[in-house]
């Protein structure tokens, strides 16, 4: 129901509201069906974070669609051959929750039976994650870096020095303002860092890991930024340390790798780590999903900043044109 | 440290990019991406070296042997590949600093470095891989990177173009992950080895059919192959001339890679072309995308667009190629595929040289170059010469292969037609060759100096590789019939 | 009848994919393929399921897990879902400095304009 409301809706606003609730309905489903590492992850990045991006994005692009002009017919046609290709594609599936289904019965046993005594992590989604399948939760890495470096390429701005007046003049407006909202959250902040901690470090045993505690990290720097505005969060973190420690979470990652061929085993393999092989698996995991969420953490940062920074750019040149207006261009 | 190779020549590039955020100054930035890049040729070259001679490779990643891990298997014909991106990549980089340091603000070259590699590393972890679902990661990897670098370009339609871009490769890449998923669930395995063995029984499966469907119009998408071409001349004009250099020679044929992969080793030849109509409809789109692009390429008025959509007809002799599905059928495709990369990778280097000079890549600011640049130009007349197929150059080489093959199987319109869309590229290269040697330059233009040496030598580094493999076909030629005899499983 | 999930998710899917392909404005297209590729984690997390089985965490007593590998295949495809949500709008944001817009049709128009 609310897909269909995404498609009639023209203002922007709601739209993404919707696409926020959307992601939070299937979270919910990913519940029922098992899957919480899973519901965790898009809870946070489909619901928290994705609207986030778009609410920002929208306070520049303005938030009206225009009418399309064109008939869709094309469109419409594509889209039914899909489907109709993809609901013919089902006839031959497997019944919905059978346990005889081919998926249940080549390579995931071996996951389920043996990766206690192989890896030891009790959340075997955490050990295929980190270790069986450790190499592609490397380039999701990388895919996370690629996207803050393309960001950063796309919209970083040289920051403009702030005085110390201003500074100040600005603390003192902010103190009038908000003053309940301000100090609840303030007060709030160290525990939802806490808990990301918490689900950092607890990702072997119950559902989370770097990702997810990136992600929620990322959210209580964001909450405050937004509090507190651009100026002063800005003095809080530094731009450059956190385009420094995106790299180092993939470097981690990487040398993790890197240790274990120069010890003689193949990339990732992390039963070199320690004497006993499933306690260097442990270790092994531990140290990536911290890789994993320094990343996260830093490029969730450096997209927020950037876009927000940008803005703040925009306005900043508006004012200018408006000030001296015989150099329009 | 060798049996590690193969990992290492994804890993090299990959760890190097955020190393890379370390070199604040542009020029050891370049430095390294250059050195990073000329190592992951030398790893490819031993790799090819290895294959050849012992076979097939295989690394198991994280220790954890396939299917329940992810593993690398580097065969003839991925050796291959490795081979063509990372020679591409080193020689494309050598004019980069040159070149970057016009038509990119200072503060991004290093952001710019970066991304290169990063699209270098995706790259060639999709060719490196054996595991269907490492494919998409990496997949995602280059694209990311691509969209961003497209993005750099100076003109404000390179961002348009690179949106078009992110929405059509990421509609591509999600239809990819369907079909892998369809695919994984009717035989439970991601292993692209495991997966041809288990494939088999289940072939008659309409589910098995749709995800096929899928991974095919997700690649075609990948590869603009005509009609899905329509990201593909804007992407092209408006990036950044090194950027589009080194895409134009390698992003495209990698696409074409995954299709042949999918094809033979995974789904396997019986299932592929008998199940569906395919080489009908793969000669079709093949001929058609000759000769539509062909045609439009000769109305270009801007150079790179004209280039841009000649690339759209080369895909399309390789699709002939591969729809020909024989051993010759196939080596015609792959030596075009090389062959391909070095004349793209030549001509979009020399107009890189031509944008340095003078800013522009119209045809009408074409006029009387000749003169002003006559060694950029002259690299320009053998690099469409190669495109055309004329003798001593590897254009021949490959056209001649694409007619053995064709005629083999007996379908002399195609031959024919094949011959009459060499003909148009004879068309738009007269144009170039037209306006650069008999038009006189037009007035208000003071004298033009040659390309600087960075960008020449990179230039006529290429011109020389197409000339000499034009001439000594071993190397390639052997190499290409070892890796389409391991398709049809003949062994080396 | 125990293909109905699926066909719910594929109506889902294709629903994301019309915005993407007849909708001119940008954010609204980023929306879209956000949908589309939600969709797509819902049919992977589907083919996981188990009747009786429980999330893929180990505990006393329990001999019946869920898939765990569609699982970890899907918290890797959100990540690149959010990566390209992030390029997408950040692109998106050049656009509308660079054109004024971000409705498909009046970009056209100005590139042809340009030409």
């Amino acid at each position: 129901m609310t897909a269909i409301a995404i498609v009639r809706l023209k203002d922007l606003f709601p739209l993404i509201m919707l696409s926020g609730i959307y992601s939070l309905l299937s979270s919910g489903f990913f519940v029922t069906m098992d899957a919480v590492d899973v519901a965790f992850t898009e809870a946070a990045v489909g619901a928290g974070i994705s609207t986030l991006l778009l609410l920002v994005a929208i306070t520049m692009t303005g938030r009206t669609e225009h009418p399309v002009r064109h008939k869709p017919i094309l469109a419409l046609v594509v889209v039914t051959i899909t489907g109709g290709l993809l609901i013919y594609g089902t006839l031959d599936m497997p019944i919905f929750g059978s346990a005889q289904a081919p998926v249940h019965l080549h390579v995931a046993p071996r996951y389920i039976n043996d990766s206690m005594q192989e890896v030891g992590v009790p959340n075997i989604v955490t050990s295929v994650l980190a270790s069986y399948r450790g190499f592609d939760t490397f380039g999701e890495v990388v895919v996370i870096f690629t996207a803050g470096i393309g960001v950063l390429a796309l919209l970083s701005v040289v920051p403009r020095p702030v005085t110390v007046a201003k500074i100040n003049s600005l603390n003192h407006l902010l103190h009038e303002q908000h003053l309940i909202l301000r100090i609840v959250s303030k007060t709030l902040l160290p525990f939802i860092m806490l808990f990301a901690l918490y689900v950092q470090f607890h990702g072997d045993y119950g559902p989370g890991g770097g990702f997810q505690a990136g992600v929620i990290f990322a959210a209580a720097i964001i909450l405050y930024t937004m509090l507190f505005g651009m100026i002063t969060a800005r003095r809080v973190i530094n731009q450059s340390l956190i385009q420094v420690l995106a790299a180092i979470g993939v470097l981690l990652y990487g040398s993790i790798g890197v240790v274990s061929l120069l010890n003689g085993k193949n990339f990732l393999d992390y039963s070199i780590l320690a004497g006993d092989p499933v306690a260097g698996q442990h270790l092994g995991i531990l140290l990536i999903e911290l890789g994993v969420g320094i990343t996260v953490t830093s490029v969730m940062i450096i997209i927020f900043f950037n876009f927000a920074g940008r803005r703040e750019y925009l306005q900043h040149l508006k004012k200018n044109n408006e000030g001296n207006n015989d150099t329009s261009c | 440290m060798l049996a590690h190779l193969p990992v290492l020549q994804v890993i090299v590039p990959l760890l190097a990019a955020p190393l890379c955020l370390f070199l604040t100054r542009p020029r050891l930035a370049w430095g390294f991406a250059l050195f990073v890049s000329a190592l992951a040729f030398v790893i490819s070259c031993i790799l090819l070296q290895q294959v050849m001679s012992s076979g097939i490779i295989i690394y198991e990643l994280g220790g954890w042997e396939a299917p329940w891990g992810i593993e690398y298997r580097i065969d003839p014909l991925n050796a291959f590949l490795l081979l063509i991106i990372t020679a591409i990549s080193t020689v494309v980089l050598l004019a980069a600093h040159t070149s970057i340091q016009q038509e990119i603000p200072r503060e991004r070259q290093t952001l710019f470095y970066i991304l290169y590699l990063l699209s270098l590393a995706g790259m060639l972890g999709i060719v490196a891989t054996g595991d269907a679902f490492n494919v998409f990661v990496f997949l995602e990897i280059s694209s990311l990177s691509a969209y961003a670098l497209i993005a750099l370009g100076k003109d404000r339609r390179a961002l348009w173009a690179a949106y078009q871009y992110l929405i059509m490769g990421t509609v591509g890449a999600t239809f990819i992950l369907i079909g892998i998923g369809l695919m994984y669930q009717m035989t439970g395995t991601l292993n692209m080895d495991d997966l041809s063995r288990r494939l088999p029984e289940v072939e008659h499966t309409r589910t098995v059919f749709t995800a096929y469907a899928f991974i095919i119009v997700g690649i075609c998408l990948k590869l603009a192959l005509f009609p899905l071409h329509l990201w593909l001349p804007n992407a092209y004009a408006y990036a950044p001339s090194i950027v589009t250099a080194f895409f134009a020679a390698t992003a495209t044929k990698v696409a074409i890679y995954l299709l042949i992969r999918f094809t033979f080793s995974v789904f396997g030849l019986t299932f592929s072309f008998t199940a569906l109509p395919l080489r009908l409809l793969f000669l079709t789109l093949g001929l058609v995308g000759v000769f539509a692009a062909s045609t439009t390429a000769i109305y270009q008025k801007n150079v790179k667009h004209l280039f841009a959509y000649s690339s759209i007809a080369q895909i399309g002799y390789m699709i002939i190629g591969f729809s020909v599905s024989t051993t010759t059928g196939l080596m015609a495709t792959l030596l075009h595929l090389f062959n391909h990369a070095l004349m793209k990778g030549a001509l979009f280097l020399a107009l890189c040289g031509v944008i340095y000079r003078i800013g522009s890549v119209q045809l009408k600011h074409f006029n009387g170059l000749g003169y002003q640049m006559p060694y950029t130009m002259a690299a320009v007349v053998i690099g469409g010469l190669s495109l055309i197929g004329v003798p001593l150059t590897v254009g021949f080489i490959s056209k001649w292969y694409l007619i053995l093959a064709v005629i083999e199987n007996g379908w002399w319109p195609v031959a024919v037609l094949i011959l009459l869309g060499s003909l148009l590229a004879v068309v738009y290269i007269w144009r170039i060759v037209e306006s650069a040697y008999f038009k006189s330059p037009l007035p208000g233009r003071g004298n033009i100096k040659e390309a600087p040496l960075s960008i020449l030598l990179p230039v006529w580094l290429l011109v020389i590789a197409n000339i000499y493999f034009g001439i000594d076909t071993r190397l390639s030629v052997q190499v290409t019939q070892a890796a389409a005899m391991s398709l049809f499983g003949v062994g080396p | 009848m125990g293909h109905y999930n699926y066909w719910i998710v594929i109506v889902l899917m294709m629903i994301g994919f019309y915005i993407v392909i007849a909708h001119g404005n940008l954010i609204k297209k980023i929306i879209g393929l956000g949908i589309f590729q939600t969709s797509v984690f819902i049919l992977y997390i589907s083919m996981a399921n188990v009747d009786g089985g429980t999330a893929p965490i180990f505990a006393e007593g329990i001999c019946q897990y869920s898939n765990p590998l569609p699982h970890v295949l899907i918290l890797t495809a959100i990540v690149v879902g959010i990566a390209t949500t992030a390029l997408g709008l950040a692109l998106t944001l050049r656009i509308k400095e660079a054109y004024g817009t971000i409705e498909e049709e009046e970009i056209q128009e100005k590139d042809n304009l340009d030409c």
